[in-house]
């Protein structure tokens, strides 16, 4: 429990006027050092504290501050944590899945918004903060009539500052590329680290499946969109270097399988892969117990496990330690480096979520696409 | 030594123009905008700001028709800086140990009466080290020269007169930032190492450190690699004795009085100085005169100004 909260209760009868002052102007989750403490105002039969820490147990109680309607949980979450989260309140037979009241801070995903608690010593990155002195990109939409997928397909083009025809650019594809525009504030982190040089100027396609669970899933007709229709499209149109390690792809959880999946059906096309969270489930005997929508990337993964090959040059991957992928991603990481690849691994204190994706993209395309920031100086 | 003003950066505060009018020169200026790179042309504010009198040496422009026109020299250069890129890396192996092997005796607890000399003595394996890769690349540049006398060549030899032409026009120098190899690479190529002595030189940002004779990148808190400041070759050698450090509010972390120190100590003697925009050095046969906003890194960790320095 935290000081403050305890101070207060040693003080005497918790009156609702003494409630308000603590209250007052206070920022809740209150965070020392790796203890944080929840609280919640209001009447109410239980409160239980909803957080996706794949470890702890999912719907964690609150307890009432005797005589009040004030409910408290001290929970230890590690320093530099991120977490996200939501209260679940009981009333009688109702039950609420709501933002926590007493925190403004919010995440947004595309099924909403969670609280966030940030742990001790996280600070949010500037870099993924808009800043006045970054020259702006531009995002541009075109359509390719898709074979492969047998529709149109819309793609999203993030062009960057002082984008020059006679210039060559290299080339990232993004899956769920508007998802990470708004939720991971990609045009903004794209802008900065331009800017500031540690990332190289480059076209980013941007691609968003309207059936991502099925095409992600290591789809052969998803890759050959990529490969036999995307890339030649953007070669032809726009001015891109050429070779592997001019071209990259980059996703999150299935996003992360279509990356991996794409280079490994088409080894010596794109040279560098970001991949966050992977769902990259595995089994060593008998069926996954993830789910249906797994079958398809267990059999990728398991083959890709039997005869790992080198489909890349350089590979950056990282994973929340919160997340039930933690697992698997710390599986595939030997198999990435056995192969001969460079590969980076990093690990958050955080979950499978945006804002994860978010901070670890400084890192990551500086791995992969650094820019001239050593020899820059304007 | 000739007349050279070294200049904050210009993109926020710009002040070129009042350096100029505030050191009498009133004819036409060349500009350098090499370090642009492909944008070199894109120089429509630098010239407003100077009241429409600069002429723009094209030096970007002119290596990209000389490497068009003469594939040998292309082809050579591309070599040597292929073998220039290698050089740093090992240098760059190197380098971490020895400033980790530092960093580990600062950090030690040992009682600082033995402490202090055994961090000298590897500040000291620091700057040999520096001083080894200085003369390697310095190698690596003459053998160049040597063999391929780019001076000579035919498309360079027609480029240098037209350079010398405009030259011959005006009455001072602005040499703007960007990429400092580059922009160096273009300056001595069309012979401006020769040129520049005769006359007023007004650099700012990569301008500034290229004109200097010791040319030394710096990033404390880069998204790779541990942030150690590396040689990376002579300068034109127009300013002696200092190392400019442009954009040092954004790119060291000024507040941490250990980086400060090993910075400042290890290239002693010559002042490690931080620019703020803004800022003006003039420096003059007779010595400089240093405006506010410029400060000079020092052996105790504090950042002074660059007059009480």
């Amino acid at each position: 429990m935290s000081r403050a909260l305890r101070e207060l209760i040693e003080a005497g009868p918790v009156t609702p006027a003494a409630l308000d002052a603590f209250l007052a102007g206070r920022q809740v989750p209150m965070v020392e050092g790796g203890t944080v403490t929840f609280l919640y105002r209001g009447e109410a039969d239980a409160v239980y504290l909803q957080h996706w820490i794949y470890g702890l147990p999912a719907a964690v109680p609150f307890t009432r501050l005797d005589g009040t309607d004030l409910w408290y949980l001290a929970q230890e979450i590690p320093v530099r944590s991120r977490v996200e989260y939501k209260l679940e309140v009981q009333e009688g037979d109702r039950s609420r899945l709501i933002r926590d009241p007493l925190n403004p801070l919010l995440a947004h995903d595309p099924f909403g918004a969670n609280s966030v608690c940030q742990g001790a010593d996280y600070r949010p990155p500037r870099w993924a903060e808009p800043d006045p002195e970054s020259r702006p990109g531009r995002v541009e939409t075109l359509r390719i009539d898709s074979a492969a997928l047998g529709r149109s397909e819309e793609v999203g083009l993030y062009l960057p500052a002082r984008f020059r025809p006679t210039r060559r650019y290299p080339l990232l594809v993004v899956h769920d590329g508007f998802d990470y525009l708004r939720y991971a504030a990609l045009q903004t982190v794209l802008d900065n680290l331009i800017h500031r040089n540690e990332v190289a100027g480059m076209i980013v396609a941007l691609t968003q499946s309207r059936d991502r669970l099925r095409e992600y899933a290591a789809d052969e007709r998803h890759a050959r969109f990529l490969v036999e229709e995307l890339v030649p499209r953007l070669e032809r149109d726009y001015p891109l270097a050429a070779g592997p390690a001019q071209r990259g792809l980059m996703g999150a959880s299935f996003g992360a399988v279509a990356s991996l999946a794409t280079a490994w059906r088409h080894p010596g096309c794109f040279g560098r892969l970001l991949l966050q969270s992977g769902s990259f489930a595995f089994t060593d005997i008998g069926p996954s117990r993830r789910g249906p929508a797994f079958e398809p990337v267990v059999e990728f993964v398991n083959a890709f496990r039997a005869r790992p090959a080198a489909v890349a040059e350089r590979v950056f991957v990282s994973c929340g330690v919160y997340e039930s992928l933690i697992y698997e991603n710390r599986s595939i990481v030997p198999l990435l480096q056995r192969t001969g690849m460079q590969v980076r691994y990093v690990e958050a204190h955080d979950g499978h979520n945006w804002e994860n994706w978010r901070d670890r993209l400084r890192e990551g395309l500086s791995y992969l696409f650094p820019g001239p920031l050593w020899m820059i100086y304007e | 030594m000739p007349f050279v003003a070294l200049l904050g950066p210009q993109r926020f505060t710009p002040t070129l123009g009042e350096a100029v009018r505030s050191l009498g020169i009133e004819g036409r200026l060349a500009s350098v905008t090499a370090g642009w790179q492909e944008r070199e042309a894109e120089d429509l504010e630098l010239h407003e700001h100077l009241g429409e009198r600069t002429v723009n040496l094209q030096l970007y422009a002119r290596g990209e028709d000389v490497a068009e026109r003469d594939p040998e020299l292309a082809a050579a250069h591309r070599e040597r800086q292929a073998e220039l890129r290698e050089l740093q890396g090992l240098y760059r192996l190197r380098l971490a140990a020895a400033m980790e092997a530092c960093a580990a005796l600062e950090r030690s607890s040992a009682p600082e009466r033995l402490r202090e000399r055994e961090i000298e003595a590897a500040l000291e394996e620091i700057r040999r080290l520096d001083a080894h890769h200085f003369e390697r690349v310095t190698e690596i540049d003459e053998a160049f020269e040597r063999s391929i006398r780019p001076g000579e060549r035919p498309q360079v030899a027609r480029h240098r007169r037209a350079v010398a032409r405009l030259l011959d026009r005006t009455e001072a120098v602005a040499i703007a930032g960007g990429h400092v190899a580059i922009l160096l690479n273009r300056l001595r190529t069309f012979g401006l190492d020769g040129e520049l002595g005769r006359r007023p030189v007004l650099a700012w940002s990569a301008g500034a450190m290229a004109v200097s004779e010791r040319i030394v990148l710096f990033h404390d808190a880069p998204p790779q690699g541990s942030g150690a400041p590396e040689v990376l070759g002579a300068g034109l050698g127009l300013v002696r004795g200092l190392v400019p450090l442009p954009h040092a509010r954004r790119r060291l972390e000024l507040g941490d009085a250990g980086r400060v120190a090993r910075f400042a100590r290890r290239f002693a003697p010559a002042l490690a100085v931080a620019m703020d925009d803004g800022c003006r050095l003039e420096i003059r046969p007779d010595g400089w005169r240093a405006s506010p906003g410029l400060w000079s890194l020092t052996s105790t960790g504090a950042v002074l100004p660059l007059d009480a320095a």
